[in-house]
């Protein structure tokens, strides 16, 4: 069951930016691309936990800024010949206010 | 009996349903309020008549006499109050109590007005009726006007004004024009033909308050100090439907009155129609919907089905004189694919969003005669897989040729500089061409044109290529990453040549064939937009790597160290003190020395940074820039000073170099040394730029480096005195500036230009003092510490929420 929560204003994040949301389970990265969609992924790439959130957004994805591996914002998973996958939440704007499913992100714990 | 049905708002949506009423024979005896004191007119085309190509009689739909032959009993000027849906009446202003069958809610919507200081003066209007565009068509030739709102609204009030001569600046608060219809690169070209009609477009600018004098409008202040001064300040930043009398009335709403599909409230007996509706979570401001609804509300007072169904829509927009586009979705997506087009030359921008081989959304500029065949292609959910590769070029050109990639450089025109160093337009290289020179090297030889520093050599082969066409085979060569064709030769040629200003400048004059480029592309062209254009190109700091966003370096694991500038590398025991301090206060695991004689405190975590720059700025310290593609550090000896073999003061002269250079942006890092002798303590000749002190004076040398590549640097000349040094330096950073390509360090740019050309354009003296003067101007705007500048905007570098404490409850 979905649980939105309102997290903050969309215009809180940068386009082409990103903030973290602190949760039990760890930082979350919400992503905001020059489109204005909003992305919820973990803060952490496949690769050695380089924090995406401090990466460059480009279209719909982020390049890690530890090794420039480039991961969709969409599906969570590495672009190109690397290979891996990064968790990712459901996440919306609605009215200039950004909502994460708290409901998903306690499965965290779970999974 | 008849019944009554009492209409309140005589708009587009209600005018329409009166008509479908009457053409099915009525059966209702109507009462027409209207707030305004005339019936109804066509309110979308009041942009016309405020640039003159219509009058007010023209737009009238419905007149006086229309309503009087259909036995409308009209009330105009008029305004219901109050509803008592119980004894089903509404009182009028006049205090008149009129009782109904039905009642019918067209209030549409109400301009939003923000709510800046000074916003109820005189002469802040809104852009939404006759009266408002009245007043703007009383403003003469000699008046000022600043619309805030750089969306369609905003814009057509912008261009009608302008149209008549009035002096009109908008202000929009994003970054691009009419950014929810268009993407970046639209609205750069939207915003090119504006400032074409003499239009001042200032984005990104945050309205502050609205200054008067004697209760009249005298300016718009921004909240960066830029007063802009009018006589009519026009806000056109967007609706909100009408709902105030629909709520006191009890009836169910939320943006909008709330309605069914039959366009009945939460009241069967009072209906709603128009932009004052909320439907199925949506609200309308384009007319087609309008119309549908004023259908359905007809039949279901005539006690007939309808349904009212919300449908795809497109927006062919018409900012006067400029054609624009946009239908769908054109957010981009994993599954989904882009189809750009760009031909700068005519100015023209289509962008199909793909899903499925389906198109779901489309932007286009400048030429959107096949929109509506488009438009249908994502309504109708066409499978376009077949066409795929000429999609495109729109109907006419399926089985057409795809398009040229060097059509960029075919619509320079001939005065256009291609060579900076020799001055060569691109005419001047057509007419070699047509003269016999059909190769590089030829064209070197009789026109100069990238004969000097060579960074147009791309582009000079492109018009080899453009005008010889098959007879010339283009060189392979690698472009900037594959987001586009071009080198970064090209590119900075082309930032120069064509005054690109911003990231969709370049992205659409070049042909980008990415919507935003990527990392790779994204910071070199925010380092050459920044290097020619100092004062006009703000910097994107989402277009920069982490550690110049955040203006320390991260590391492995996530933290960031922090490193304080000592100028020429001295420092004080108050300064060390509060270096030891914040180690202290912020926990920092490592305190190191760096290579550069700097202190460096490694593990800060991101959100202590601006706390602990905070603490040092306290203490007088700055920024040192360890993170920067930018001057890092000045590393000198004692010199004079203490050493017994020191030949000048090269402490003293590592400051005033680090004094001079800090805070500018360069290709790549660049490191300083200066060695009071020979014996070379400071390093000097293995750094970007090295001086060695002598008894006669300064050797300057260029082009070291101890990373990658360890290289001795190359002497570049000698010179008698501090100032001289000084001069050269600035001269040489600002040359590698401006020539060398993004991460570039001097010795790949020296290895490229050659020593000897670097030092013709430093030891010109007259080249030199414009090279300097160009580095001073451009400092004028870098030389600040970015500490101070980020501790102010803290909150930033804190999560955006914690959720941990509330799953915690």
């Amino acid at each position: 069951m979905s649980n939105w929560i309102d997290i903050a204003a969309l215009d809180d994040i940068p386009k082409r930016g990103a903030r973290l949301v602190k949760t039990v389970h760890g930082c979350i990265a919400v992503f905001r691309t020059g489109t204005d969609e909003v992305f919820a992924l973990d803060n952490a790439c496949p690769h050695k936990n380089g924090p995406l959130a401090e990466g460059i957004v480009h279209s719909n994805s982020v390049t890690c800024p530890l090794h420039n591996w480039v991961i969709s914002l969409e599906t969570g998973s590495v672009q190109g010949p690397d290979e891996g996958q990064v968790a990712t939440y459901p996440a919306r704007v609605e009215g200039g206010r950004i909502f994460l499913d708290a409901a998903m992100l306690d499965q965290r714990a779970v999974a | 009996m008849t019944q009554k049905l009492i209409i309140i708002g005589a708009g587009m949506a209600t005018g329409r349903a009166l008509e479908h009423l009457l053409d099915a024979g009525g059966g209702y005896d109507v009462t027409l309020f209207n707030g305004e004191p005339r019936g109804n007119y066509n309110r979308i085309m009041l942009s016309p008549v405020l640039s003159g190509e219509k009058t007010y009689e023209e737009i009238i739909t419905h007149t006086a006499e229309w309503y009087e032959e259909n036995g409308v009993n009209c009330r105009f000027g008029e305004k219901v109050v109050a509803i008592d849906r119980a004894a089903k009446a509404v009182t009028a202003d006049n205090g008149d109590v009129l009782s109904y069958d039905k009642l019918l809610f067209g209030t549409g919507s109400n301009p939003f007005m923000i709510p800046l200081p000074g916003h109820d003066l005189n002469g802040v209007i809104a852009y939404r009726d006759l009266e408002d565009t009245e007043r703007m068509m009383g403003l003469g030739e000699d008046n000022k006007c600043v619309v805030i709102g750089g969306g369609l609204l905003g814009l057509e009030a912008a261009a009608g004004m302008a149209a008549r001569g009035v002096d009109v600046t908008v202000v929009h608060i994003m970054g691009h024009l009419m950014e929810r219809q268009l993407d970046e690169a639209a609205g750069y070209l939207l915003r090119k033909a504006l400032v074409d009609k003499n239009i001042t477009v200032r984005c990104s600018a945050n309205s502050k308050e609205i200054l008067g004098e004697n209760g009249h409008v005298k300016a718009l202040l921004l909240d960066d100090g830029t007063e802009l001064p009018c006589d009519l300040l026009v806000m056109a930043v967007g609706i909100r439907p009408n709902i105030a009398l629909a709520q006191d009335a009890g009836l169910a709403v939320g943006k909008g009155i709330h309605v069914d599909d039959q366009m009945r409230t939460s009241d069967a007996d009072v209906l709603a129609v128009g932009e004052c509706v909320e439907h199925d979570g949506a609200i309308f401001g384009l007319v087609a919907p309008l119309y549908d609804q004023a259908k359905v509300v007809a039949k279901t007072l005539l006690g007939e089905d309808a349904a009212f169904v919300q449908k795809e829509l497109s927006t062919k927009l018409k900012v006067t004189g400029c054609d624009l586009f946009s239908a769908g979705d054109f957010a981009e997506g994993e599954t989904r694919e882009d189809i750009v087009f760009r031909d700068p030359a005519r100015g023209v921008y289509r962008r199909l969003v793909l899903e499925n081989n389906q198109i779901i959304g489309a932007v286009m500029y400048g030429d959107t005669a096949d929109s509506n065949w488009f438009f249908g292609l994502i309504r109708d959910k066409t499978d376009i897989a077949d066409m795929r590769e000429t999609l495109i070029f729109g109907p006419a050109f399926q089985g057409g040729a795809p398009s040229d990639p060097l059509s960029a450089v075919a619509a320079l025109p001939r005065d256009a500089e291609i060579c900076g160093c020799n001055g060569i337009c691109k005419g001047k290289i057509e007419d070699a061409i047509a003269a016999g020179a059909t190769d590089l090297g030829a064209v070197r030889a009789t026109t100069k044109a990238s004969g000097s520093c060579g960074t147009c050599t791309g582009l000079v082969e492109q018009v080899l290529a453009v005008t010889l066409g098959d007879d010339f085979v283009l060189p392979a060569v690698a472009s900037v990453c594959g987001c586009t064709d071009m080198t970064h030769e090209d590119v900075r040629r082309m930032v120069k040549s064509q005054e690109l200003k911003s990231m969709a400048a370049v992205w659409q004059e070049c042909g980008w064939k990415t919507s935003c480029g990527c990392h790779v592309c994204r910071p070199a062209l925010n380092f050459y937009l920044l290097a020619d254009w100092p004062l006009e190109y703000q910097d994107d700091p989402q277009s920069r790597f982490i550690n110049e966003r955040k203006h320390a370096n991260i590391q492995k694991d996530g933290t960031f160290s922090v490193v304080p500038r000592m100028w020429g590398g001295i420092t004080t025991p108050d300064e060390l003190r509060a270096i030891a301090d914040a180690a202290d206060k912020f926990a920092v695991p490592t305190v190191k020395v760096t290579g550069g004689q700097r202190i460096d405190l490694l593990g800060v975590k991101g959100e202590d940074l601006p706390a602990i720059w905070h603490d040092l700025n306290k203490a007088g310290m700055v920024s040192g820039h360890a993170y920067s593609k930018g001057l890092r550090t000045v590393k000198t000896c004692v010199g004079t000073d203490h050493c017994r073999f020191g030949t000048q003061d090269s402490t003293g002269l590592g400051i005033n170099l680090e004094k001079t250079l800090w805070g500018s942006w360069t290709p790549h890092k660049l490191k300083l040394g200066v060695s009071g002798c020979p014996r070379n303590c400071a390093e000097a000749t293995c750094k970007d730029i090295g001086v060695v002190c002598v008894d006669s004076g300064y050797q300057i040398s260029i082009g070291g480096a101890a990373g990658m590549d360890v290289r001795e640097t190359e002497l570049l000349c000698q010179v008698a005195s501090e100032s001289e040094v000084i001069d050269v330096i600035k001269a040489v950073t600002q040359s590698y500036r401006e020539n060398a390509k993004y991460l570039d360090r001097i010795y790949k740019w020296m290895s490229k230009v050659g020593l000897d050309w670097i030092e013709e354009q430093v030891m010109d003296l007259e080249n030199r003092a414009k090279l300097v003067a160009r580095f001073e101007l451009s400092q004028t705007v870098y030389r600040k510490d970015p500490w101070a500048q980020h501790v102010a905007k803290a909150e930033t570098y804190q999560p955006i929420a914690n959720l941990s404490l509330e799953a915690a409850e």
